[in-house]
C-alpha cells in the first residue's frame, strides 16, 4: 500500500519534522496573550462612545446578543483553528485546503497594514508621557501670543488640550495636500515605539510570553485606580446617570445593531491571524473552548468597567466646564452692569438675566454674542471617540484633578500598554506565518526577519509623522482594516463548516479538548455567524457606495470653525482602493495560483503515465 | 468712598509714584474718585497741587501704574487678574523653561533602557546558539561513529516524528480523508 502514502509534493510537508514548535510555559500565558491582543485601546475609545450614541444601558443589550452570537463562536473558531494545525495563518489555512492559501495571505497584509499606522498611536503616548513629567502640564494653560499680552490666537479660540494636541503633537496641516515636513519629535517616538515592540518580539513565545504578564495587567491596576477617582470626583454622577439612562427607543435603530456588531468583530482582533498564531503555540490538549469563552467575556466586561471610567470623567469634565462657563458669564454680566460681588450666582442668574434684559435692552443686547448659554447636556452630548477622547477629553479632565502629573503618567502607561499589547499580536500576525515558512527560516534567524519587519514598519510608519499625517492615519484606520476583515472571516468560517467540514472539526476538536462541540457552537458557526457577517459585510458595501464621495475632517487653524469636511483628493481614493484591494484580492488570486498550479503538474505527470 | 481714596492715595504715595516732574508730596486730596460702584469699581484722577485745578497727564498715570504693578497688587493682596486697571493690560510673565526639555531627558532614558534590552537579548541569544551548535556537531560525531541504524516506517524516520505530540499523529490526521479507502 505504499501508494497509498505518495500525496502531492507540498503535502507531503510532516508537520513534525523539524524542530519543535516553541510552546507558551502555560496555558495562563496564552490566555493573557489573547487578553492583551484583544483588550485594546478600543475598549477605552469606542465603546463609550458607542454607548452613548445608541441608547446608554440600552445598548448592552445588542452588545451581549452579538457577543454570543458572533463573538465567541468566531473566537472559538480560530482558536481551534490554530491549535490544531500549530502553524501560522497561512499554513493553517493551507492544511484545510490548498486553496485558501490566499486567506492566510490576505490576513497577514492587513496585519501589516494595522501594524504600519497602529504603532503612531504607542508614539503619542509616549509624547504625551515623556510631557507628563512637568509641572503645570502642558496642556494645562495656553502659551502666550508674540507680545505676551495674552494667550496664543489658535489656543485661545479653542482650548489648551486641543492646541496641545493639534498643534503641538501633531502640528496638523489645514489639509491633506498640504503635506508637510517630517516631525522630527514625532519621529523619535515612533522609533522608539519600535525599539519597544522588537524588544519584546525578539525571541518569540519566550519573550512574548513574559512581557504580556505586564501588558495585561497593569491596564487593569490603572483602571481600578481611575474608577475609585473617578467615581470620587465632582460631577462624576452626572456622566453616569446620563450613560446609564437607558434610552430603549434606540434599539429600533438598526445602527445600534450593526455598531454593536462591527464592535464586538474589530474588539476581538478576529481575522488577523493573530489569534491562531497565539493558539499555533499551545499543547495540543489545551481547553481552547473555555479560554475562548473566558476571554471573549473579560474582553466585554471590560469595555463596560472603561465605559464606567470614561464616563465619569465625561462626568466630571462637562460639570468643571459648565460651571466655568458659568462664572464667566457670571463675571461678564457683573463687570458690564457693575453689579456688586456676589450679588449673581449661578441659582439666580436666569432670573437676573431676564431682569437685565428688560431694564437695559441696548447694553445687554450688546453683550449677547459674548454670553454664551451653559447647558450640562450640551457639555455631555459632545460624544467624542478616537483620539479626541483618548488625548483631549482626557488630558482636560486630568490637568483639573489634584496631583495631576500622577494621573497623566498612570493613565499614559495604560495606553501604551493596550497599544503594545495589541502590536504583540499584529506583529505574531505576521512573523509566524514568515517563520513558519521553511524558505525563510532556513536563510535568516528569528531575530533578523523581527528586525527586518520592525525596520520597514518603522520607516513606512515614518508617513504618519508629517503634518498631514493624522490624515493618513484615518485613512488607514478607517479603510485598511474594515471590510477585508468581515471578506476573511466569512470565507474562514464558510471553509472550516463546508470545506473541511463541520463532522472532521468535531472529531479534531474531540481529539483535542476530550469532548464534542455543542450545538449551540455547530449552529453558530455554520448558519449565524456567517449570516451575520454578510449582512454587515452588505451594509457596509450599501453604506459607501450611497455616501457617493468620502470626506476627511480637517483642522483648519485659521478659521472660527475648526472642522471642516474636504473631499478626498484622487491619490487618496487610489490608496483606499489600494488598501481594500491588496488583501481582499490576496483570497481569489491564491485559489487561482494554487489551481494553475496543479493544472500544471497534472499536465506534466500525464504524459508519464 | 472715602476708604478707596485713601487707599489709592496711600498707595500711590508710599510707593513713591510722584512724578519726575512734581516732586511734591501728594496728599489724600489730590486723588479723586468719581463713579464708585458696588462693584468696588472707580475712575480716579490725580490732581496737581501746584496748579490748582489741573490734574496730572492720564499718560503719566498710567506709566507710573505699569511700572509698580506688582506692587499695587500686593498691597491689595491681589492680583493682575482680579485687579484690574483698563487701558493698562498687564504684561504676563513666560513661564520658566529649562534648557533642555524634560521630555528630551525621559525620553533619553527609556531610549537607553530599551536599546540595553535589545542588545543584552541578541547577544544571549547568540551565545546560546553557539554553545547549541558546539553540542549537536558533538551528537552528529557520535552518531557517525556508532553507526545507528535508523528505523523507518514508511519512509518516515521514526525518530523525527515528535512524540511528545502525543496522541495525534501528525502524519495521519491532517490527510486520512483525502485519500481513496482501500
Amino acid at each position: 500500500c505504499e501508494a497509498q502514502f505518495l500525496p502531492n509534493p507540498e503535502e507531503r510537508r510532516i508537520p513534525n519534522m523539524e524542530k519543535s514548535r516553541p510552546l507558551w510555559d502555560n496555558p495562563l500565558q496564552f490566555v493573557f496573550a489573547c487578553i492583551s491582543y484583544a483588550v485594546g485601546l478600543g475598549n477605552v475609545w469606542r465603546f463609550p462612545y458607542l454607548c452613548q450614541m445608541y441608547g446608554g444601558g440600552g445598548f448592552l443589550i445588542p452588545y451581549f446578543i452579538m457577543l454570543v452570537v458572533e463573538g465567541m463562536p468566531l473566537l472559538y473558531l480560530e482558536l481551534a483553528v490554530g491549535q490544531r494545525m500549530r502553524r501560522g495563518s497561512i499554513g493553517a489555512w493551507k492544511m484545510i485546503s490548498p486553496y485558501l492559501c490566499g486567506v492566510g495571505v490576505a490576513s497577514v497584509v492587513v496585519s501589516f497594514f494595522l501594524s504600519m499606522y497602529y504603532n503612531v498611536i504607542n508614539a503619542w503616548a509616549f509624547w504625551y508621557l515623556f510631557h507628563s513629567f512637568q509641572d503645570p502640564l502642558p496642556w494645562a494653560s495656553c502659551p502666550l501670543n508674540g507680545n505676551r499680552t495674552g494667550d496664543e490666537a489658535e489656543c485661545a479660540r479653542t482650548s489648551p488640550t486641543q492646541y496641545f494636541w493639534y498643534r503641538r503633537t501633531l502640528n496638523i496641516a489645514p489639509s491633506l495636500e498640504a503635506a508637510g515636513a517630517l516631525q522630527w519629535e514625532q519621529a523619535l517616538c515612533l522609533t522608539l515605539a519600535w525599539l519597544l515592540v522588537y524588544l519584546c518580539i525578539l525571541r518569540g513565545t519566550e519573550s512574548t510570553g513574559k512581557v504580556v504578564y505586564v501588558t495585561a495587567s497593569l491596564p487593569y491596576c490603572v483602571l481600578i485606580i481611575y474608577l475609585i477617582r473617578g467615581l470620587t470626583l465632582h460631577g462624576a454622577v452626572n456622566g453616569l446617570i446620563y450613560m446609564f439612562t437607558p434610552k430603549l427607543e434606540q434599539l429600533a435603530n438598526p445602527k445600534a445593531w450593526i455598531s454593536a456588531a462591527t464592535q464586538i468583530f474589530f474588539s476581538l482582533g478576529l481575522g488577523f491571524g493573530s489569534l491562531i498564531a497565539f493558539a499555533s503555540y499551545n499543547e495540543p490538549s489545551n481547553n481552547c473552548e473555555r479560554h475562548a469563552v473566558v476571554v471573549s467575556l473579560i474582553n466585554s466586561a471590560t469595555s463596560i468597567f472603561a465605559s464606567i471610567v470614561t464616563f465619569s470623567i465625561y462626568g466630571f469634565k462637562a460639570t468643571f466646564n459648565y460651571e466655568s462657563c458659568m462664572s464667566k458669564v457670571i463675571l461678564l454680566l457683573t463687570n458690564a452692569f457693575d453689579l456688586e460681588e456676589g450679588s449673581l450666582t449661578a441659582d439666580n442668574l436666569g432670573a437676573v438675566q431676564g431682569h437685565l434684559q428688560a431694564a437695559h435692552p441696548q447694553r445687554y443686547a450688546e453683550l449677547q454674542p459674548q454670553l454664551k448659554n451653559c447647558s450640562l447636556e450640551a457639555e455631555l452630548d459632545t460624544a467624542v471617540q478616537g483620539t479626541g477622547l483618548a488625548f483631549i477629553v482626557y488630558s482636560e479632565a486630568i490637568k483639573n484633578m489634584e496631583v495631576p502629573q500622577l494621573y497623566s503618567v498612570l493613565y499614559f502607561v495604560m495606553l501604551l500598554m493596550l497599544g503594545i499589547g495589541s502590536m504583540l499580536g499584529n506583529t505574531a500576525a505576521i512573523l509566524t506565518p514568515l517563520t513558519d515558512s521553511k524558505f525563510i527560516a532556513s536563510h535568516l534567524s528569528k531575530e533578523v526577519v523581527s528586525g527586518l519587519v520592525c525596520f520597514i514598519n518603522c520607516i513606512i510608519g515614518l508617513i504618519f509623522t508629517m503634518e498631514a499625517g493624522n490624515y493618513w492615519f484615518d485613512i488607514f484606520n478607517d479603510y485598511a482594516a474594515t471590510l477585508s476583515l468581515l471578506l476573511i472571516v466569512l470565507v474562514e468560517t464558510i471553509a472550516v463548516c463546508y470545506v473541511y467540514g463541520i463532522r472532521r472539526f468535531e472529531k479534531d476538536l474531540h481529539t483535542m479538548i476530550g469532548h464534542k462541540p455543542s450545538w449551540y457552537w455547530k449552529v453558530m458557526w455554520a448558519f449565524a455567524s456567517p449570516l451575520l457577517i454578510i449582512s454587515l459585510f452588505i451594509f457596509y458595501i450599501t453604506d459607501y457606495i450611497l455616501t457617493g464621495t468620502l470626506q476627511y475632517q480637517a483642522w483648519d487653524a485659521a478659521q472660527v470653525k475648526q472642522h471642516r469636511g474636504f473631499d478626498y483628493p484622487g491619490y487618496a481614493l487610489a490608496v483606499i482602493g489600494l488598501l481594500v484591494a491588496a488583501s481582499t484580492m490576496c483570497i481569489p488570486l491564491g485559489a487561482l495560483l494554487t489551481l494553475a498550479r496543479r493544472r500544471l503538474r497534472r499536465g506534466r505527470a500525464r504524459p508519464v503515465a | 468712598m472715602l476708604s478707596s481714596a485713601s487707599q489709592m492715595h496711600r498707595m500711590l504715595s508710599k510707593y513713591g509714584l510722584v512724578s519726575k516732574q512734581l516732586w511734591e508730596i501728594m496728599l489724600i486730596s489730590n486723588v479723586l474718585l468719581c463713579n464708585v460702584t458696588d462693584r468696588v469699581s472707580f475712575w480716579f484722577v490725580v490732581t496737581d497741587s501746584a496748579k490748582n485745578v489741573t490734574t496730572v497727564a492720564g499718560s503719566e498715570v498710567e506709566a507710573a501704574i505699569r511700572m509698580n504693578r506688582n506692587r499695587i497688587n500686593s498691597a491689595f493682596l491681589l492680583s493682575d487678574k482680579t485687579l484690574q486697571f483698563l487701558k493698562i493690560s498687564s504684561t504676563i510673565a513666560p513661564p520658566v523653561e529649562p534648557s533642555t526639555p524634560v521630555w528630551l531627558i525621559v525620553f533619553g532614558v527609556v531610549l537607553c533602557l530599551t536599546v540595553a534590552g535589545i542588545v543584552f537579548l541578541i547577544v544571549t541569544g547568540i551565545q546560546r546558539r553557539k554553545k547549541q551548535n558546539k553540542e549537536s556537531s558533538e551528537t552528529e560525531d557520535l552518531e557517525e561513529k556508532c553507526e545507528v541504524t535508523v528505523t523507518i516506517e514508511n519512509g518516515i524516520p521514526c525518530e523525527t516524528l515528535d512524540l511528545k505530540a502525543g496522541h495525534i499523529n501528525g502524519v495521519y490526521a491532517a490527510d486520512d480523508e483525502r485519500f481513496a479507502s482501500l
